[in-house]
């Protein structure tokens, strides 16, 4: 008997090495640990044997199921390893097929620059406003110390809708600098972004309609040096720390002293030249103009009912086009206005 | 304003060591930008001054000359020439071989009908010139230079063309800056120089008083500060010398004759403009300054006849207007060859009269341009002597005694005091009195003790933060120090701010790309979108004076600039476009002056995939995720623009928001697209009110979520929305969710019915629901469905 069950282990052992798939590893199972299997046949004749010999016997059949157990167990797992490899190799695929489309929008570029620069100035503690486009010429003009018969206030510069030139569409967002300070007490700084209009017909560099970003702060003890401190600040971030900037004297009404700030141009580097020709984006000036600015007049303070014997601010007025078009390198004002989808996509 | 450096180097300010780029650069940041600069020979490369040494005929042409010209070289060089007019001994301009002409000619040797020419002879014209500039020339012919010259010189220096001219954008408030003296003077102090003056004398002559011969009546006082005038007898009319000519014309100014090139060179140099008149033609001798009459005509010296109103000043004798005042002169008084006495008239009219009037006639001139910054009144007599003195130094003529001077302004000396201190504050620097009064006295301002005399010049000096800028661009804007300042501000945006940003967002990852349209629009959009005659929206706020009709009335309605940009993009052949806008709109309210600008969203779309239901879903999830209250879509088929089977108005709270649907075909067309288009037109300012409150934490369901789907039929002209609402009321508060999974129409459902399927969701709180529990309702919901909508279970 003792032969009979090391000769089961034996084919048993072989067998299951032999066996291929889940399937034959079951039917091998059944045939020698089944109910009606061989080794169940060799232990039913357990009852013929001596009570000396039985439990011997009882050991060694133990062991042998055991290690038959065991085997099953261990090819269990390695052909089953086996068929998922086989498996996974035939769902390979080709992972260089593109993806399934997904459409998403683009915002228009030009907001896009200008979500930029609202950010930066929200950092250095501005206040976003807005206001209206169609203005009363006092916000326009008077209380910014445009006089009345100022040329910028001619018709064939300003868009009006009365007789009287008492209502306009605003030819810059300075008037929020008025509505501003009708509201709030110093120390303030706001930034008013917006659509502003003037008499020009489109072309390459002009439109009727475009977009000014001003700039206001309101506080005791402002200098020219913090204007100073502020712009560049503002200009590094927005092109770069290594963005040469200058600043010269300029005249608006409504600032004194005024100025500009140019850039270095970053093609020419402040040369005027490339190749032996005039620089096409500076001109041959060496510099490109970013912005107006200035320290508020005493008398626009004034028409706010804000000391100026107190307070003193500054302000700035940045064209939106003209940097969205730098930064990107539009070339042509149209394209921002015509909103061709191969244009947006791009950005 | 242009300025050629050679003339302030030689009467006011010599700056001749200085590089163009260093000058152009130094004024610019001193306040005076430079707009371009351009030395006057850069057009002119390798011309020079040849001699004829011998001229013979051409031997294959009966017209052509074969030259021998002495270039101050060894050898004279070979021309051939055309010209009629060339001699022997004659000095003409010889363009070498490798020259380069006006225009970008290039000029090169090479053999003219077999015979070499290493060059070619030029006329005035070639070389950019006119009879004006050198008027012993002839027009068709070789230029016989009769300057003193030689062989070999450079012909941009017998020009005058060594020489760089500076174009200045001059700001409004510096008309002081519109001369030579201006800009010399700004010139001198940008380098920290002192400037020559020169006071005009004139000498005299014995030709007599000009109060014998001339009156002056100002009646139209208001609109003319001064009027000053003085005569000149025995002119003789003829070319003005070179140095003359060489500086109007480097200024861009034509020479004529002169007494007109006296009077540009006055007006170039002091600013101030200046007009001759020809005395044979003020009748009676009499100068009236007055108003144009109702009706009155005047024939400029352009040839033009100008329709004058009252408003408009003319200088006029007794019968007739002789000039339009500060603009320009009359044809019929104007200086001739045969002029023999002169008014000269430096006088100082109202600027924005003048502007007005220039504007009107659309006419602007040099004068009007300068006269219309409202100039210096002190600067008539200066200038009026300086032409006079001219008229002595060309021995044009005899000046007359006397001097005619109308004065209708009070001169008002003007102080600002010297606040060192809060210059200073105001600059963020710490710069010395000293040096201050140093800046000032740099730019011919001067100061006693602490009282600053502004001069006469100067009218854009009143306070102190005017004297801190002259501080400020003296010490240089780029040298004060760069500062940070600290404010107790806090940054950010407004609440409809944010809700804009996220709604841009969530618009773009529903795949819409942002568009900016203009603000105003034509008045025939209100067709284009078949809105009736009647509707509101064609109440807009228009533009008097507008760029065109397409540009002229500000929009009602965002929806047109939608379709004009899909538009474009159809025409683009642009593919399955879908497109956004935040567009204000501009709605005139009664007994205000001010209008409304609320923001619509526009959402509109063509191509694959584009649907009714696509864009509702789409619209629907913004609405979700802007945390908008619930919305309810009603049909609506009376929106002219929409189709009216496939438009819904979407309603909130009661409030109508807005409507989404398939764009009218007739519309579609009107914007020529022939496929189908969907737009929204959603009232963000209004959603900025119904947002919901922001959420708190409803906890996790406990217990399981049982789930029955029902399916009945009912009459098709039952919408979902009805039936939706009385399977709501019916199921009670077990009902969690519902939605419709399936619309059937055909075998099975009898014509004009359809079946509609729901699934519901039923949960309680407290407990696990038992079948009975929703089977109670499900049989509540048919019941109900049956009663109100006559459905029966399918």
């Amino acid at each position: 008997m003792k032969e009979q069950l090391e000769q089961i282990k034996q084919q048993a052992l072989c067998a299951l090495d032999a066996a291929a798939t889940p399937a034959d590893l079951e039917e091998l199972r059944v045939r020698y640990l089944g109910k009606k299997g061989e080794l169940t046949a060799v232990l039913k004749q357990m009852g013929s044997l001596s009570a000396e010999e039985r439990p011997v016997m009882g050991q060694v059949a133990n062991s042998v199921r055991a290690v038959i157990e065991e085997k099953l167990e261990s090819r269990k797992s390695e052909i089953g390893a086996a068929v998922l490899e086989a498996k996974l190799a035939s769902e390979a695929i080709d992972v260089t097929i593109p993806g399934e489309p997904v459409t998403m929008g683009h915002e228009h570029p030009m907001n896009q620059v200008l979500q930029q620069i609202k950010d930066i100035f929200v950092g250095m503690g501005y206040q976003i406003v807005d206001g209206p486009e169609i203005e009363l010429a006092d916000y326009n003009f008077t209380r910014l110390n445009i006089e009345e018969g100022h040329p910028s206030r001619d018709r064939s510069d300003t868009f009006y809708f009365d007789d009287e030139d008492k209502v306009l569409l605003r030819t810059q967002t300075s008037p929020m600098q008025i509505r501003y300070m009708e509201n709030h007490k110093p120390p303030l700084c706001m930034l008013a972004p917006g659509r502003v209009f003037r008499k020009d017909e489109a072309d390459a560099t002009h439109s009727p309609m475009f977009h000014q970003i001003e700039g206001l702060v309101v506080a005791e003890n402002i200098t020219m040096g913090d204007l100073k401190g502020a712009l560049i600040t503002i200009m590094h971030k927005i092109y770069g720390h290594d963005a040469n900037v200058r600043f010269r004297p300029h005249h608006f009404p409504f600032t004194e002293p005024s100025c500009e700030m140019d850039m270095q141009c970053h093609k020419c580097h402040g040369t005027g030249e490339v190749n032996g020709g005039v620089c096409s984006t500076c001109h041959g000036e060496g510099w490109i103009e970013l912005l107006g600015a200035g320290m508020v007049h005493p008398e626009v303070l004034r028409n706010c009912g804000i000391d100026p014997d107190k307070y003193s601010g500054f302000a700035f007025g940045i064209g939106l086009e003209r940097t969205a078009m730098g930064r990107l390198k539009i070339n042509d004002l149209r394209l921002i206005f015509d909103n061709d989808a191969r244009f947006l996509n791009q950005f | 304003m242009k300025l050629n450096r050679k003339w302030i180097n030689e009467e006011f300010v010599d700056l001749s060591g200085v590089s163009d780029k260093e000058y152009v650069d130094k004024l610019t940041v001193f306040g005076q930008k430079v707009e371009t600069y351009e030395r006057l020979d850069a057009q002119i490369k390798n011309v020079v001054v040849g001699k004829v040494v011998s001229i013979v005929r051409h031997e294959n042409s009966d017209h052509m000359w074969v030259c021998q010209i002495d270039i101050g070289q060894e050898e004279p060089v070979q021309i051939v020439t055309g010209a009629q007019n060339v001699k022997e001994g004659d000095l003409v301009p010889a363009a070498l071989h490798n020259s380069w002409l006006p225009g970008g000619i290039h000029i090169t040797k090479g053999k003219l009908r077999g015979v070499a020419s290493n060059g070619m002879l030029c006329s005035l014209k070639e070389l950019d010139l006119t009879l004006g500039d050198f008027p012993y020339a002839i027009e068709d012919g070789i230029w016989i230079i009769e300057e003193d010259c030689k062989p070999g010189d450079d012909i941009n220096a017998v020009i005058g063309n060594d020489d760089t001219v500076v174009d200045f954008e001059i700001t409004n408030n510096r008309p002081d800056c519109y001369s030579i003296i201006g800009l010399a003077r700004e010139s001198a102090a940008a380098f920290g120089l002192p400037m020559k003056h020169h006071e005009p004398v004139v000498q005299g002559s014995d030709a007599g008083s000009m109060y014998e011969k001339l009156d002056v009546e100002v009646p139209a006082e208001k609109l003319c500060n001064r009027y000053t005038a003085r005569m000149v007898a025995n002119v003789k009319i003829g070319p003005s010398p070179k140095w003359l000519r060489q500086r109007l014309r480097a200024n861009g100014v034509r020479p004529i004759n002169n007494i007109v090139d006296i009077t540009n060179y006055v007006m170039l140099e002091y600013g101030q403009p200046m007009h001759a008149f020809d005395y044979r033609y003020v009748s009676s001798g009499k100068i009236i300054v007055r108003e144009a009459e109702d009706g009155e005509t005047l024939t400029t010296l352009d040839g033009n006849v100008r329709n004058l109103k009252p408003g408009m000043l003319v200088i006029a004798d007794e019968d007739r207007a002789i000039g339009l005042a500060g603009i320009m002169g009359g044809e019929n008084s104007e200086i001739m060859e045969d002029t023999t006495t002169v008014v000269f008239e430096s006088a100082n009219f109202d600027g924005t009269s003048i502007r007005q009037t220039a504007l009107a006639l659309g006419m602007r001139t040099d004068a009007s341009g300068k006269f219309e910054k409202h100039l210096d009144p002190t600067m008539t007599v200066p200038a009026v002597n300086r032409a006079c003195e001219l008229v002595e130094l060309l021995q044009c003529g005899d000046v007359m005694d006397g001097m005619i001077d109308v004065i209708n302004f009070v001169p008002q000396p003007k102080t600002v005091t010297l606040e060192v201190d809060k210059i200073n504050a105001l600059l963020g620097t710490s710069i010395p009195e000293a040096a201050m009064v140093k800046y000032l006295n740099l730019l011919e301002i001067p100061v006693e003790g602490d009282q600053i005399l502004v001069p006469s010049w100067r009218p854009d000096l009143n306070l102190m933060a005017d004297i801190a800028e002259e501080v400020g661009r003296s010490y240089g804007y780029n040298e004060i120090p760069t500062t940070d300042f600290k404010t107790s501000t806090q940054g950010g945006y407004s609440p409809i701010m944010k809700l804009e940003a996220k709604t841009g967002a969530v618009c773009r990852a529903l795949g819409y790309s942002e568009i900016i349209t203009y603000s105003f629009v034509s008045p025939a959009i209100f067709d284009q979108i078949r809105l009736p005659a009647d509707s509101a929206l064609r109440s807009t706020l228009k533009i008097k004076n507008p760029l065109g009709e397409d540009t002229s009335v500000m929009r009602t309605t965002a929806l047109p600039s939608m379709l004009d940009i899909l538009s474009r993009n159809n025409k683009y052949h642009n593919k399955n476009v879908k497109l956004y806008e935040l567009a204000k709109i501009y709605l005139p309210v009664a007994e205000k002056v001010l209008p409304e600008e609320p923001k619509i969203l526009v959402l509109g779309s063509y191509g694959d995939g584009v649907n009714f239901f696509t864009l509702k879903g789409q619209v629907e999830a913004l609405l979700n995720n802007l945390r908008i209250k619930k919305a309810s879509y009603t049909a609506v088929k009376d929106n002219p623009s929409y189709h009216p089977g496939r438009c819904a108005k979407v309603t909130i709270d009661g409030v109508d928001v807005g409507f989404i649907g398939q764009i009218h075909p007739l519309v579609a067309k009107n914007y020529d697209i022939e496929c189908e288009v969907y737009c929204a037109e959603i009232n963000f300012t209004k959603l900025f009110d119904l947002q919901l409150p922001e959420p708190t934490y409803v906890p996790l369901p406990k217990y399981p979520t049982v789930s029955r789907d029902l399916s009945f039929v009912c009459d098709e002209e039952i919408t979902v929305a009805q039936a939706e609402a009385v399977i709501s009321e019916a199921a009670g508060k077990l009902l969690r969710n519902i939605r419709l999974f399936d619309i059937y129409r055909g075998v099975g459902v009898a014509e004009g019915k359809k079946s509609l399927a729901f699934s519901l969701e039923l949960r309680a709180d407290d407990r696990t629901l038992t079948d009975a529990d929703s089977e109670k309702v499900t049989a509540n919901v048919l019941a109900a469905l049956g009663e109100k909508l006559g459905a029966v279970l399918r």
